[in-house]
């Protein structure tokens, strides 16, 4: 069976840390950073290789920060 | 071998499976962490790129927390006073037959000073489409009571909860314009889950398509959270939501091509 791999690139600045794509992640491969960026706020980033680049963090995103990659391996 | 791939690797164009449309412009949403407004604004922009109808969009901007929806959407926006979206689309339809107009607005801004031009715009059946962000709250000018509040909610105008013997019903005003003849296609969606945010997609797509038929208005209500109104972290006002306001503002489509069906 392939398996699938993905990738999640943030866009640090414009992330608000709602923490709604933890909420959403099936696989719980998000997690908020320890750093804040130039707002205050801390970040969503990818804390394992879990991620299966669903989507899901994505589309729900209010700020749309999240850029998702897959590739088969 | 698995463990090989560098994660270099993993970001290269022909493996990009989701990114921001182009279509939002690159300014940072003036809304609160966790608001539903921005979602609706992206899931509206990737329809309009998906159908490219980028240079045939006209979209109008409510007076409330999406005042400022023209900095945010790359299309032609025209802002309109406090509820008097649907007045303008109107004229804008009337005018330029061939354009797709949508009006964005609020539950303060459509059903509440626009209660009027709404339900008229709506009765006249004008080949328009309405896109309602219901939060059931004031959020722009600090969580007052709103017409969608729901009873027994706290709101910084009703702090112990809104008693319906003094404040009156929550307004109910999708299932209200459902009933008139004049609309074709109304439905309510929300925008919390990965799940619900496709479904809203697929509503607004049709809401659009159907501005070609020129059989009446299209009218997408889109529940959302308002986590700062409602004093709550973003996660938990989703699930408060779903507690709460689902049972009052049930989700599905009402009216489909033209046919009641709730």
């Amino acid at each position: 069976m392939a398996k699938v791999r993905g990738e999640i690139v943030v866009d640090i600045e414009r992330c608000k840390g709602c923490e709604v794509c933890i909420a959403a992640c099936p696989v719980n491969a998000i997690g908020m950073s320890k750093e804040v960026n130039s707002k205050g706020y801390h970040y969503m980033q990818a804390i394992n290789d879990k991620c299966t680049g669903c989507t899901n963090c994505a589309i729900v995103c209010p700020d749309g920060v999240i850029t998702v990659y897959r590739v088969k391996i | 071998m698995e463990e090989n791939i560098k994660k270099d690797n993993i970001r290269k164009e022909e493996n990009l499976v989701y990114i921001k449309t182009k279509l939002m412009t690159d300014k940072v949403l003036s809304y609160c962490p966790g608001c539903g407004h921005g979602t609706t604004h992206r899931i509206i922009m990737e329809v309009v790129d998906e159908m490219g109808i980028q240079s045939e969009t006209i979209g109008i901007a409510p007076v409330g927390c999406a005042v400022l929806a023209y900095e945010f959407m790359n299309i032609d926006m025209q802002e309109a006073a406090h509820g008097r979206a649907p007045a303008m689309a109107t004229a804008m339809k009337r005018l330029m037959p061939e354009k797709f107009i949508f009006s964005y607005q609020g539950d303060g801004d459509l059903a509440a000073i626009g209660t009027a031009e709404t339900i008229h715009a709506c009765n006249r059946g004008e080949n328009i489409t309405i896109i309602f962000v219901n939060n059931g709250i004031y959020g722009m000018t600090g969580g007052q009571m709103a017409p969608t509040t729901l009873p027994g909610m706290k709101s910084s105008t009703s702090p112990y909860g809104r008693d319906v013997a003094t404040m009156g019903n929550p307004l109910k005003i999708t299932e209200l314009i459902a009933q008139l003849p004049g609309t074709y296609f109304v439905t309510r969606q929300a925008v919390h889950t990965p799940a619900n945010v496709r479904k809203t997609k697929k509503a607004i797509r049709k809401a659009f398509e159907n501005q070609k038929l020129k059989k009446g208005l299209s009218f997408v209500e889109v529940v959302s959270n308002c986590n700062s109104g409602w004093k709550m972290a973003p996660v938990q006002s989703n699930e408060w939501m779903v507690e709460n306001m689902f049972p009052f503002y049930p989700l599905g489509d009402i009216k489909i091509e033209g046919e009641l069906v709730k």
